[in-house]
């Protein structure tokens, strides 16, 4: 009995260390110059795929759709352990909501065929949606399990997770192929294999071949890609036209939520009262609250 | 362009045939946005015995319940739950469609509102307009959804207040029948565990609300002594919480609770727009920051500059002082 698992990842902006050049003067967000990372929730849910993995064996895929650079990620989880990943990528993806996201990741994973499992985070950090998941499980007509904490059971019909409800969990029962995903606390993801990063450091989509080859009239694309493919280290690479999407369902076009309006947060002058550091000054507020009527 | 009806949907979250306090609150904001659009406010009640239920939504301005009631349906699963969702709104087409939720699509909003907009050279008329942070907090997005017929969004617990009428509106009640499928079998619950007993914020009259600046737990332990003695509850920050001076249940902000307390105290907090969401409504707030320009006093009544390892033992003293 073995299973295969695929893993959805992102790799997010990190918006804990957003400082104040990343915005610009018109109140939006400068994407490039955030830093990026590894969303959290998805570590977990690679984690969640590889002991599947290492119970009852099988292979691990991962896929992200992102710009190039979100080639990062990927390789990070082929340091962790992934068989394989895939970076799906088009200028067409642009400005997706969860909706169109959901859509590319869903006819992808349509396109690579058997699966048991599908693993992914809860949410992304940078919009804390939590929708595309469930979306994508809708999308390809299979159940899902949200929030959950830990596998219970598995064999070759069905799955058993322990899932985090309000005030407390629940057991459920799911019979596969099934989405599940994962929360931040339900796994601690393994560390990078020395020997792996070793293997794979190199790895490199085709985007980032066609970018060796522009500069360099002594390669060639196909040439390269056949060698990064027999030595193992060529992530997979899938754009719109490989995957015959519907331009319309995909990036702007297939979003129906539109940001109308961004606004920089402008703080008020701020008329509160200052109060000094020290006992009289405590005396003095405590003494306003009182008259408030705000104890007891 | 789109053509909608006038109709705002709210889905009546519940548990034992109770309805969630958020689904009420949605209720509440519904029937104002409805009345901006001369329109009707409905509920949708799934569960099982759900009939009181269902009037209970008469109390908060629904004029209509959309009722599905089946012993497969007492407890929340999302296989049937979103079969009945899609089926029902793909007949009916609501112009809104308003669901409690600790995130969601346009998720978390922080203000709904109903308004003409221009976009992309069109004009549309009474578009709900999604009001949130985004992004690390710099922005506030204002989201909509122009082109499809049903505009839904998500709002968390406490953020729109319950308001129930004094005369319930007439309303009536439509039973819808449920039938089941092996598909809606397909996940099956085994056991449930809850415990009820969870902290309530939202009803606590004195909030001592720590942050990141606190430092450590050592030091967030002072502030469930200033709670103690005021008669409050102790909260944090989101960063709080990540460093595990605090629980996750007590995380007050745009993804935690929104809370409006008679005395908010917020120490070594800084004042990120997703925490002032969640607490900028509070009758009196006293910031403690050693960072004068700390955006948390842009939204205080009260601000003093100083270390909170000394002020906050201070203020437990004068205030046991003051009760002698
Ligand atoms: C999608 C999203 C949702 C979010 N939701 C929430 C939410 O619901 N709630 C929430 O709170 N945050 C939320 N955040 C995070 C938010 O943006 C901030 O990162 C967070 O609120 C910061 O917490 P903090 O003020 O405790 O920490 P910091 O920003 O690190 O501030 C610490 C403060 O302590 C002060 N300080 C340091 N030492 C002392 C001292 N000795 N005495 C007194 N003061 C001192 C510093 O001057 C500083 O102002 C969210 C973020 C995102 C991206």
């Amino acid at each position: 009995m073995s299973f295969n698992s695929i893993v959805l990842v992102k790799q997010v902006p990190d918006t804990a260390n957003i400082s104040g050049q990343v915005m610009k003067d018109d109140g939006t967000v400068n994407r490039a110059l955030l830093p990026a990372i590894f969303n959290h929730e998805d570590r977990i849910a690679l984690e969640f795929a590889l002991q599947v993995r290492d119970n009852y064996g099988g292979t691990v895929t991962v896929i992200t759709m992102g710009p190039p650079r979100a080639s990062d990620v990927l390789r990070e989880c082929l340091f962790m352990g992934a068989d394989e990943a895939y970076l799906i990528s088009d200028r067409k993806f642009a400005g997706a909501d969860t909706l169109a996201t959901s859509y590319v990741l869903s006819e992808a994973i349509k396109k690579m065929g058997n699966f048991d499992i599908i693993f992914g985070g809860r949410q992304a950090i940078d919009g804390d949606t939590a929708q595309v998941g469930p979306q994508t499980a809708e999308k390809l007509n299979i159940p899902q399990v949200t929030y959950a904490m830990s596998i219970e059971g598995l064999n070759k019909d069905s799955i058993t997770i322990k899932r985090k409800i309000e005030g407390g969990y629940e057991v459920l029962q799911a019979k596969l192929p099934v989405l599940v995903t994962v929360l931040k606390d339900a796994a601690f993801p393994r560390p990078f294999k020395a020997k792996r990063v070793m293997a794979y450091k190199n790895a490199k989509t085709l985007l980032e071949l066609e970018k060796l080859v522009e500069g360099n009239s002594l390669l060639y694309i196909d040439q390269l890609k056949d060698e990064y493919i027999q030595k193992h280290i060529y992530i997979k690479t899938l754009t719109m036209d490989d995957l015959q999407l519907e331009v319309e369902r995909c990036g702007v076009a297939g979003s129906p939520t539109k940001v109308h309006k961004v606004e920089s947060v402008v703080l008020g002058a701020g008329t509160h009262e200052m109060i000094e550091p020290n006992k009289d000054g405590l005396n003095l507020l405590i003494d306003k609250l009182m008259e408030d009527h705000i104890f007891g | 362009m789109i053509q909608r009806n006038k109709e705002v949907w709210i889905f009546i979250e519940q548990r034992n045939g109770k309805a969630a306090d958020v689904s009420l609150e949605l209720l509440s904001k519904g029937r104002k946005l409805a009345a901006e659009i001369n329109g009707t406010l409905k509920s949708v009640v799934i569960g099982h015995n759900v009939s009181d239920l269902a009037k209970e939504t008469f109390r908060f301005g629904a004029q209509e319940a959309l009722v599905f009631d089946h012993p497969a349906l007492e407890h929340y699963r999302t296989m049937p739950y979103s079969k009945i969702l899609n089926t029902l709104v793909d007949e009916h087409k609501p112009a809104i469609f308003l669901f409690g939720a600790k995130s969601g699509l346009t998720a978390d909003c922080t203000d709904l509102q109903i308004s003409d907009v221009k976009y992309l050279r069109n004009e549309y008329k009474d578009l709900l307009l999604q009001i949130r942070p985004a992004f690390g907090g710099n922005i506030i997005a204002t989201i909509i959804a122009p082109d499809v017929a049903t505009q839904m969004a998500t709002v968390r617990e406490g953020v729109m207040r319950l308001e129930p009428l004094d005369v319930p509106a007439e309303g009536k009640i439509t039973n819808i029948p449920f039938e089941l499928t092996p598909f809606d079998e397909i996940v099956t619950i085994i056991e449930q565990h809850r415990e009820e007993n969870k902290v309530n914020l939202k009803a606590a009259p004195i909030i001592v609300s720590g942050g990141y600046g606190l430092g450590s737990k050592e030091n967030f332990m002072h502030l469930h002594e200033l709670a103690a003695v005021l008669g409050g509850e102790v909260a944090g920050s989101r960063a709080a919480v990540d460093a595990g001076f605090i629980t996750s249940d007590r995380q007050v902000g745009q993804t935690g609770v929104t809370v409006r307390p008679k005395l908010y105290i917020a120490v070594g907090i800084s004042g990120a727009i997703q925490h002032r969401a969640g607490m900028h409504e509070s009758n009196k707030i006293i910031a403690i920051n050693n960072d004068p320009e700390a955006p948390i006093f842009s939204v205080a009544h009260y601000g003093i500059v100083g270390d909170a390892a000394q002020i906050v033992p201070m203020f437990i003293n004068v205030f046991k002082q003051k009760l002698r």
